[in-house]
Order: structure tokens, then sequence, then C-alpha cells
């Protein structure tokens, strides 16, 4: 490739199709050719005429539609591939990933798992496809706005002929009288175009800002994939899960020991037959549990000054809030969602002592689950003491006790009696519906005396600081696409020549639009409409 | 109030149909060049899609005030309201354009929509929490609204299509569009069978063991072509099934899709049959006036239209309200990712046709390909595919 000489003189970039200097159609293909290639005003993009570096490489290599279109495909098929099966996210937690994506999926699922289809969108080669297209955005984006932009403010009132000969709308309509434009130039006003004249010559053009649509809604989309970047900064960033029982306060995670949130009272509603809305009753028959309604209502608490660990902190009510779904509470730069609950949690266990011949009581005693104490005095001279305590009990393959879990859902413990008559103590192991005596033949027993329940909600605690980079991006994206997306680039050309008008028209879009408007404007005058070129083409 | 709503989209139906035919016949006059005669057709066929749209409007509205809320919450609500989306559209595009060509052919495509959606269960569901939101109305009804906006491109491009294809000798491109039209006329063949079934009341009960090794019921509602894992017949005398598959498919579903396909190659070899044509060459003399130009015009500034509508409602605000609703704006939840599949790939279109000058067959094979990839995201991933979207 090498540079276009024009014949005045001026030398051109590779790749120009108009002279720089003097608007003559320069370049053997551009000559050849029937119409012109308006796409870039037929100007020079540096993609073209730099190809020597490293860097130009690169950036011939980014700037290519061809490559950004290829970009796009690849992900999308990705993409769609990551939907065949569910992500890890969205499996049971409980179950490792590989065990599960065979056992549900078969072979096709194990397979799925080992090519790392189960985390496909964190993928580091996901991750670089997205991050090609932010490049990809970049470069061709400016690869062509800039020479676009230079094309468009320096265009000619008075294009020459090759130029407007070679536009899609073009006519020339013989004439022996001298045409007054004054009155096309009133019905284009009126039709919202500017009109520069210039020795006769007419340039109305209107609604140029549509051409920076593609590169506005470009810069939007970058700054959107930036504001996803961002999430991995410290700080910006908290995404935590929280399970709070009723009447308790914890600390909230996430935010290094500063809130500590309460759960005053856990509610939740099914949809009823008989109460909601007589409308709702066939589906309702058919499904009956329907959840209407979750809530936490939670009060949201400051710690006051600095506290030594084990210290109780001093707490300050910051907010209160009934979060449901879709109401979440927010406070500063985080926000409390309702994500889960587990109703009817085992939180205390009651239990009496008693003389298993007699069955008469020594006394009672309650467990707390979550906070078991050490020792439990009875009074006179009775006392328990909790030796070890399984919250989430079973037996391991040596038929060992162990806990699965720090929640009890399966609670079981190992008691020590401590009677008058049994000052060392009689060691017991309790479970659900079950009694174990190491010595088997204990003269007490530690009866079950009943259970207390209560509902816990799960919450998530989320601070995102790169919302507002995606809202704005998102903003400017839609800004551009609809710039460009409902607004046409329409151009007319209008001179005089010998006894003679032509005519040319250029839109970027909507052809058949244009037609109409522009046959609308020669109305009741005796110029011929501009023929399309490209129907005698085909 | 319930009642009349279904009513008024019994009639809307009912409109659209006839609408169809007035339609049809504005081309067939246009033979006989009586210009005049064609305008009066093609405008019976508008005014009677205009109260057709206007009485499904109707549901709509008195749906939303029996129910309490917008009916777009289910999949027999959604699809409904996507094929009242596509009628408006087409409406729009009808009065830019004024090409009755394009109703012929997108009023069938909206008439499929509504009665495949009338093959869900038609209840008013009450509003799980997480739906409970204003942007319940906001999100799905400008997705959906961007979804039937973008099908137009896909009527102009197989309008394009049935007119540009060479019919006179077999090629790729013939069986391709062949192959589009089948694809139609299985949907028709699905509602003819779920209907008749239905209508028979047809039931046959399954004991079968599913992948964990559990004894399971199952409940057909078509004869059993496809049994389920290990099955037993429960209902005596009913159709036996001619094969068994594993556990970790779902008989049922593949049985429907069974019966809908063998039910669409019923119906489409009877009209080879009958007329001794492909049915796109059948279709041929309907679009024998249109210009190609046009047509390619009327595809592209729909897609110009509807991706921006599209990005808005099934991108933008569903990130607003998943972040409301589901503490995140985006989990790579299966229908987040197809909305995401579908924006890629109208990108994709518009960059082809604006750079690499992708215009006309090629601008019309992709506008089926996107249909083809929006009908996914609405049928399969909700059917197929769990995730948080599968409220049907």
């Amino acid at each position: 490739m090498k540079e276009v000489k024009c014949e005045c003189g001026h030398i051109n970039p590779v790749g120009t199709a108009l002279c720089e200097a003097c608007g003559r159609v320069v370049g053997e293909e551009a000559e050849s050719s029937k119409l012109l290639d308006m796409r870039y005003e037929a100007s020079p993009r540096r993609s073209q005429h730099y190809n020597k570096t490293f860097i130009d490489k690169i950036w011939s290599f980014f700037s290519s539609v061809k490559v950004g279109v290829w970009l796009i495909v690849i992900t999308l098929v990705a993409s769609a591939l990551g939907t065949i099966f569910p992500q890890e996210m969205y499996i049971p937690p409980n179950i490792p990933a590989a065990d599960y994506y065979k056992d549900e999926y078969g072979s096709l699922g194990k397979l799925y798992y080992q090519l790392g289809f189960h985390n496909l969108y964190s993928s580091w080669w996901y991750l670089i496809l997205i991050a090609s297209i932010g490049i990809s955005l970049v470069i061709c984006s400016l690869d062509r706005v800039i020479p676009l932009y230079k094309a468009l403010k320096n265009q000619r009132t008075a294009p020459r002929e090759g130029f407007l000969k070679r536009q899609r709308l073009f006519g020339i309509t013989e004439t022996n009288r001298d045409i007054d434009f004054e009155g096309i130039r009133t019905k284009l006003r009126s039709k919202r175009y500017s009109v520069k004249e210039e020795n006769g010559s007419i340039l109305a053009e209107k609604n140029r800002f549509s051409r920076w649509g593609p590169y506005v809604n470009h810069i939007g989309l970058i700054i959107f994939l930036f504001g996803g970047l961002l999430r991995f900064v410290p700080g910006m960033y908290v995404d935590e899960v929280v399970w709070v029982r009723e009447g308790e306060t914890i600390e909230v995670p996430g935010t290094s020991g500063q809130y500590y949130v309460k759960n005053e009272k856990f509610i939740r509603q099914l949809y009823d037959k008989q109460k909601d809305d007589q409308v709702f009753n066939d589906a309702l028959k058919k499904n009956p549990t329907v959840i209407k309604n979750f809530q936490t209502n939670a009060v949201l608490y400051e710690k006051k000054g600095n506290t030594l660990p084990g210290e109780q902190p001093e707490l300050k009510k910051v907010e209160s809030h009934s979060i449901q779904v879709n109401k979440p509470m927010k406070y500063e730069d985080f926000a409390f969602y309702q994500t889960d609950y587990k109703l009817d949690e085992m939180h205390e266990m009651k239990f009496k002592l008693i003389d298993k011949k007699t069955q008469e009581s020594f006394g009672k005693l309650t467990v707390d689950l979550y906070d078991p104490k050490k020792k439990y005095d009875l009074g006179k001279g009775y006392s328990v003491e909790l030796l070890n305590y399984f919250p989430d009990f079973e037996f391991d393959e040596n038929s060992e006790p162990i806990t699965k879990s720090r929640i009890p859902n399966n609670p079981a413990f190992v008691f020590n009696m401590i009677t008058p008559d049994k000052p060392k103590g009689e060691a017991s192991f309790v479970a659900i519906q079950q009694t174990i005596e190491p010595t088997g033949n204990n003269k007490y027993k530690l009866a079950f005396d009943g259970i207390e329940t209560q509902n816990v909600s799960g919450l998530t605690i989320r601070k995102d600081m790169t919302l507002w980079f995606l809202a704005i991006g998102g903003a400017i994206f839609m800004i551009g696409v609809i710039q460009g997306a409902y607004w046409n680039h329409r151009r007319i050309w209008l001179q005089k020549k010998n006894g003679q008008v032509w005519i040319a028209a250029h839109t970027n879009k909507n052809w058949f639009g244009f037609k109409r408007e522009i046959s609308s404007v020669l109305e009741g005058t005796s110029l011929t409409e501009p023929a399309d070129q490209l129907n005698e083409k085909s | 109030m319930v009642q009349l709503s279904s009513n008024l989209l019994y009639i809307a139906f009912i409109l659209y149909l006839i609408a169809t035919f007035f339609f049809a016949g504005s081309i067939k006059i246009r033979k006989d060049k009586e210009e005049k005669k064609t305008n009066r057709w093609s405008f019976i066929g508008i005014v009677i899609t205009l109260i057709g749209f206007a009485s499904q409007v109707g549901y709509f509205i008195t749906r939303w005030i029996a129910g309490g809320h917008a009916p777009v919450s289910n999949l027999f609500e959604f699809t409904t309201f996507f094929g009242m989306m596509l009628v408006a559209a087409f409406i729009i595009i009808y009065f830019i354009y004024k090409t009755s060509v394009l109703g012929v052919f997108t009023l069938p495509v909206a008439l499929l929509v509504i009665a495949y959606a009338s093959m869900f269960p038609r209840d008013i569901t009450p509003l799980i929490p997480a739906l409970q939101s204003d942007w319940l109305h906001i999100h799905v009804t400008t997705a959906a609204a961007g979804e039937a906006i973008l099908a137009i491109s896909f009527a102009a491009g197989l309008i394009y299509l049935i007119k540009f294809v060479d019919q006179t000798k077999s090629s790729k491109r013939t069986f391709w569009l062949e192959a589009t039209l089948f694809g139609l006329i299985a949907t028709l063949g699905f509602i003819l069978v779920s209907t008749s079934f239905s209508l028979s009341d047809y039931e046959s009960k399954f004991n079968w063991v599913d992948k964990r090794g559990q004894e399971a019921e199952a409940v057909y509602h078509m004869p059993a072509l496809i049994g389920p894992h290990q099955y037993e017949t429960l209902t005596d005398g009913s159709f036996q099934p001619l094969a068994e598959v594993p556990a970790l498919i779902n008989a049922m579903k593949l049985n429907t899709f069974i019966w809908s396909v063998l039910a669409g190659i019923i119906l489409y070899l009877l009209i080879r049959l009958i007329f001794r044509k492909r049915v796109a060459a059948l279709l041929q003399p309907l679009v024998r006036k249109i210009d190609l130009n046009l047509v390619d015009e009327i595809g592209y500034r729909s897609v110009l239209i509807g991706f921006p509508i599209f990005t808005l409602g099934a991108l933008i605000f569903a990130m607003i309200w998943a972040q409301m609703a589901w503490t995140r704006f985006w989990g790579w939840d299966p229908k987040e990712v197809w909305a995401l599949v579908t924006f890629l790939f109208y990108a994709a279109f518009l960059h082809l046709r604006l750079s690499k000058g992708w215009h006309g067959e090629k601008s019309a094979w992709l506008a089926v390909i996107g249909f083809v990839i929006i009908m996914f995201n609405l049928v399969a991933v909700n059917l197929i595919i769990a995730g948080l979207h599968s409220y049907a």
C-alpha cells in the first residue's frame, strides 16, 4: 500500500478516497467504483496507514470490525454454553461439585465439570474475551471517530462532480430556465435542515449528531466494563450472608465490627384461600403453599467508641426497617436484603433429672443450643455438667460421635449427672430419642422435657460502590444507542452547472423515508427526483 | 371480570385470524390491478387488526384489575403479552411502510404465539415475594415490547427469503427456509395435539424410578410414546410406551416434543402432497410484488427500533430490579445470560450490516436466527433449563 497522490499535487495517506486538499475522488478503488463508500466519509483510518511496529499491528488487529464481531460471536456462544447445566453457585452447597454434576447429569455433566464450565463466567478465558471486547471497543472507536469527525467538520458545501456522481441518490435535471433555489431552501429549513450556500451551491444537512451515536454508546460500554473491574478493588464491594435468630443482635460481617443488626421479629405469610383474593383459588388448589411475604423487623446499631475484644460494645440505634424481598434496609453504603429463612429452628432444649425407677424429678434444666453452659446447678446437691456437645450430631465411620456443623439440627450431649448419692456423677450420652449409658446401669436419667424453637432470618449484606459507574455507563450507552438508532444523518447537495441542476443525497440509513422527504421538498419544482443508483445496479 | 377478560382475548384471537385473510386478500386482488379495491381490503384488514388489538388490551386491563397485578407473571400471561406486542409492533410498522404483506406473515406468528400461550395453565397466580414490585410491569413489558419489535424483522426476513430464494431448484437455501417454516408448522402441531388430547381428557399414569433411585408417579396427558425410566403402567388399557429413557432425561417433555414434531411432519407432508411444492414456493405468489429493498429496510428498521427497547427492558431495567430483589444486578441466571446472548447477537447483526455490508439476504437470514434465539429464551429457558425465571 502506498500513499495516494492527487491531481492537485496533494499527497494523501493510504486508504483516502477523497483528496484532503481539493476534494477530488482519488485512489484506484474509489475512482473505478460507481458508489462512494460513505461510512467514514471516505476518509482513511489510522489502522490503514500505519502498519509497522508491534503496537501498530495490535492496533490494526483490534480496530477491525471483523475481529470485533468474532469476539462478540465467541462470547455469545461461550455464554450460551454456560447455561446448559447450572453454574456452581446455583447447585446445593452441601454436595461436592464433582459429584453433583456426575450424579445429576451423567457423563455429560462430568465433562462439563472437567472443562470448568461450572464456573464458566469467572474463568480466565471468559474474562479475557470480555477484556478483548473492551479493548476492541476503545480502539475501533478511536480509529473511526477521529477521521469521521475531521471529515464532517471540513466537509465541502460544494463538493466536486466525482463525489456527487458517486452518491447513492443522484440525478441531473436539464433546464433552460433559471431555477430559484429559494423555495427549496425554505422547504428544507421547515424540515429542520441547516442550509449552507456557496456560489449558488447548496448543502442541506440535518441530524449529524446521530453519527456520533455508536461512539457515545461505546463510551458507555467502556465505563460499564470499567465499573465491573472496580469490584476487585478492596473496599468497593461487600457481599456477606448473616443468619440472625429472633431476638438476637449480631455483628454485621463485612463492616469490621462497625455495625450490629438485631432481628426483632421474623414473619412469614402464605397465601390463604379464605383470606386472600378469591381469584387465586384455582391456582392455590393446584399449588397450596405459595409464599406471600417474608420479612425481618430489623434494627441496625452502630458501635460507639473502641472496645477491647470480648468487651460488650456500646451500641447506638441508627436505623430500623421491615426488611422484605424487594425492600432492603439501606444505611450509608450498606444494604440489607431479606434472602432466606429457616422456620422453627431448635434453640433451647429442656430436660428434667429423674430417678429411673421412681420417676421422681429433681429439677429441670434448659440448654441454650447456641450457648450451652458448662454446668447447670439444680440445687439441693443436684447438678448436671455438660461434658461434650454435638450440635449437628452423627456417627463417623469409626462410630465416634462428630458434629457436621455448628447449627443445632440434631443436637446430642454428653452429660454428667451429679447427685448427693453419686457425687462423682453418672455419665450419659443423650441425643434425640436415644440415650446411651457408658456403664449401662445408671440410677438417674435426664428425661427430655420439650424444645423451644424460633425463626431464623437469612440476610444478605451488600455494599457496591461500583453501581454508580454501571449506572452512568448504562445511561450513556442508552443515550448513544437511541441517538444512533432513532435519528438519521441526512444530506442533500444541490448545484447548478451550465443549464443543469445536479442533486445528490446521502443518508446513513432509512433510505425510503429519505426519498419521501426529498420528493416532498422537490414537489412543485421542475426538478426531477434523484434516482436510487443501488436499484439500477441490481 | 376473569370471564370477561378471557372472552376479550378470545375475540382478539378471532379478529387477528380474520384480519390475516383480509391482508392476504388484498394481495390476491392486486393481481387484477384493481388498486382501489386493494386499498379497501387492506384498510379493512388493518381496521380489524386495530379492533382485535383493542380487545386484547381490554383483556390485559381487565385481567390486571382482576388479579391486582400486571398479567405478565407466568408463562401464559407473558407469552400472550408478547403476542400482543407483536401485533402492536406490526401496527406501528404498517403505518410507516403501508405493506399489507407484512400482516400476512406477522399476524399468523402472533396467532401461533397466543395459541401457544394458552397451552399453559391460565389461572391467575398470586405473586411470590420476589415478583411483588412495580418493576414487574416495567421490566417485563419493555422486554417483551423490544423482543416483539425485533421479531418483526423476522417476518420481514421471511418475506425477503420467500421472494429471494430460487425455488426452481433444490439448494441449501431452500432446505433451511423450509426448516424455518417447518418450525412454525410444528408449533401449530403442538397446539393441535395438546388441544385435542386435553379436550378428550386423556390421562395415563405411570410409576417410575427417578435419578436418585426414588419411586415417583408421572401423569401423562398425551399417549406415552416415550415412557419414563423403569416405568410401570398404572392406568388400565392405556397406550403402552414404545421406548424407555434413562432417568436423566425428562420423558414427559420429550414425549410432548416428539408428538409436536410428528404432528408437524404430518401437517407438512399433507401440504406438500396436496400442493406438490415446497411451502416457501406455495407462499411465493403472496410476495411477488414486494420490493426487496423495502422489506430489507423494514427488517433493518425494526432491529434499529427494537434493539434499544430490548436493551433497556431486558438488560437495564432487569439489572435495576435484580439489584433490589436478588441483591445483585447480574447473577448469570440462564434467562439473564440468554438476554445477553440476544443483545450480543443483535449487536453483531448491526456491526455486520453497518461495516461489513451484510444487507439483503444475509441480513434476512440473521433476522431468522435472531428470532430463533428470542424464542429459545422464551420457551426453552423456561421449560428446559431451570433457573430463577422459571415461574410457570
